[in-house]
């Protein structure tokens, strides 16, 4: 099997996996109290996470670039609209306007 | 991420129902991704891989960030097993997801393992309801147009990577981190929830110089541990 089906296939079977291990480890039971209020945070602390590492991280270099001036841009455009299609509009926009200058 | 106006769908109703409201929540970050699948198969194919390895790749393994890091090693010339632990690790997110999403799916092993490939982020984060449970029928309408339009973006990224080139120059890059802001903004709107993503913001950013990608997102999910100081929000 050449390189690139054993990436296509490795990738999927380890994809597979930790997508699945949860809910076959623990799966089917009620919640208890404490567990719910740590799952009910774990949204904004991933979403967090995802937010800096997209906009401030290139591999392991922090450094502020094109996408970080599109996101904070994008931020003011939700605060001010509400609308999550301008505020995904803007990044974009001001990112590829960045990077043609 | 109840009564924020993104997913007014989560509520109540009956599955079909609320498989449509996922459905229509899902439809912009489908749009989105699918322009991302397709510079994924214009990576893949300047990376070596055949134009169906690239598309049999999108389709059986639908998780974006693991491709585009599996796909960017084996292109620099690295191994095959450097590449599947970067693929791990950009996923493991997706460990701290499942075992989030665990109660909330009945049924035997094998139907709760299928289930639960349908944790992809954006759906994750929008049938996730205040009280910690998982709106489960919303995730499958949210993550099935994605899951189209992420095959369906990289057979057009092969066909079409001599006319697109570079998809950097569109900006495709700032748009997921603008829409997982636009989410978080919504979310954060509670005191706790802003403690807590400044806390996981800054443990993710903390780890970013000393780890591989991905190890410092699952690390982030810590910060939720801040939930057990207090009583859930009213």
């Amino acid at each position: 099997m050449s390189t690139a089906w054993g990436l296509v296939a490795g990738c999927a079977v380890i994809t597979f996996a930790i997508k699945a291990a949860g809910p076959v480890a623990l799966g089917g039971r009620p919640l208890p109290s404490w567990f719910s209020s740590i799952v009910a945070l774990m949204a904004p602390a991933l979403l967090a996470a995802l937010v800096v590492t997209h906009t401030l991280a290139n591999g392991n270099r922090l450094e502020v670039g094109a996408p970080t001036v599109g996101v904070l841009v994008s931020a003011l455009v939700m605060r001010r609209t509400g609308s999550i299609a301008w505020c995904v509009i803007s990044a974009a926009a001001t990112t590829a306007l960045l990077r043609a200058l | 991420m109840r009564d924020d106006g993104l997913d007014s769908g989560t509520e109540a109703g009956a599955p079909r129902e609320r498989f449509r409201a996922g459905v229509r929540a899902g439809l912009p970050f489908a749009l989105a991704g699918g322009l991302l699948s397709a510079s994924f198969g214009v990576v893949a194919s300047q990376a070596g891989l055949s134009d169906l390895a690239a598309i049999v790749m999108s389709v059986v393994v639908f998780a974006g960030s693991a491709q585009f890091a599996a796909v960017a090693i084996i292109g620099a010339g690295g191994s095959l097993a450097a590449a599947l632990v970067a693929a791990a690790l950009m996923n493991s997110r997706f460990l701290a997801m499942g075992i989030a999403l665990a109660p909330s799916l009945p049924g035997g092993v094998l139907r709760r393992a299928t289930q639960g490939q349908a944790v992809v982020d954006a759906s994750w984060a929008m049938a996730l309801r205040r009280d910690g449970s998982f709106d489960r029928y919303f995730l499958f309408g949210a993550t099935a147009p994605q899951y189209l339009t992420w095959a369906l973006g990289t057979v057009i990224g092969v066909l079409g990577r001599g006319v697109i080139g570079n998809t950097d120059r569109f900006g495709l890059d700032a748009v997921f981190p603008a829409f997982f802001l636009a989410l978080l903004m919504a979310e954060a709107r509670h005191p706790r929830s802003r403690r807590v993503a400044i806390a996981g913001a800054a443990i993710a950013l903390a780890l970013t110089p000393f780890t591989p990608a991905g190890v410092p997102i699952l690390a982030a999910s810590v910060a939720a541990l801040l939930g057990l100081r207090s009583a859930p929000p009213a």
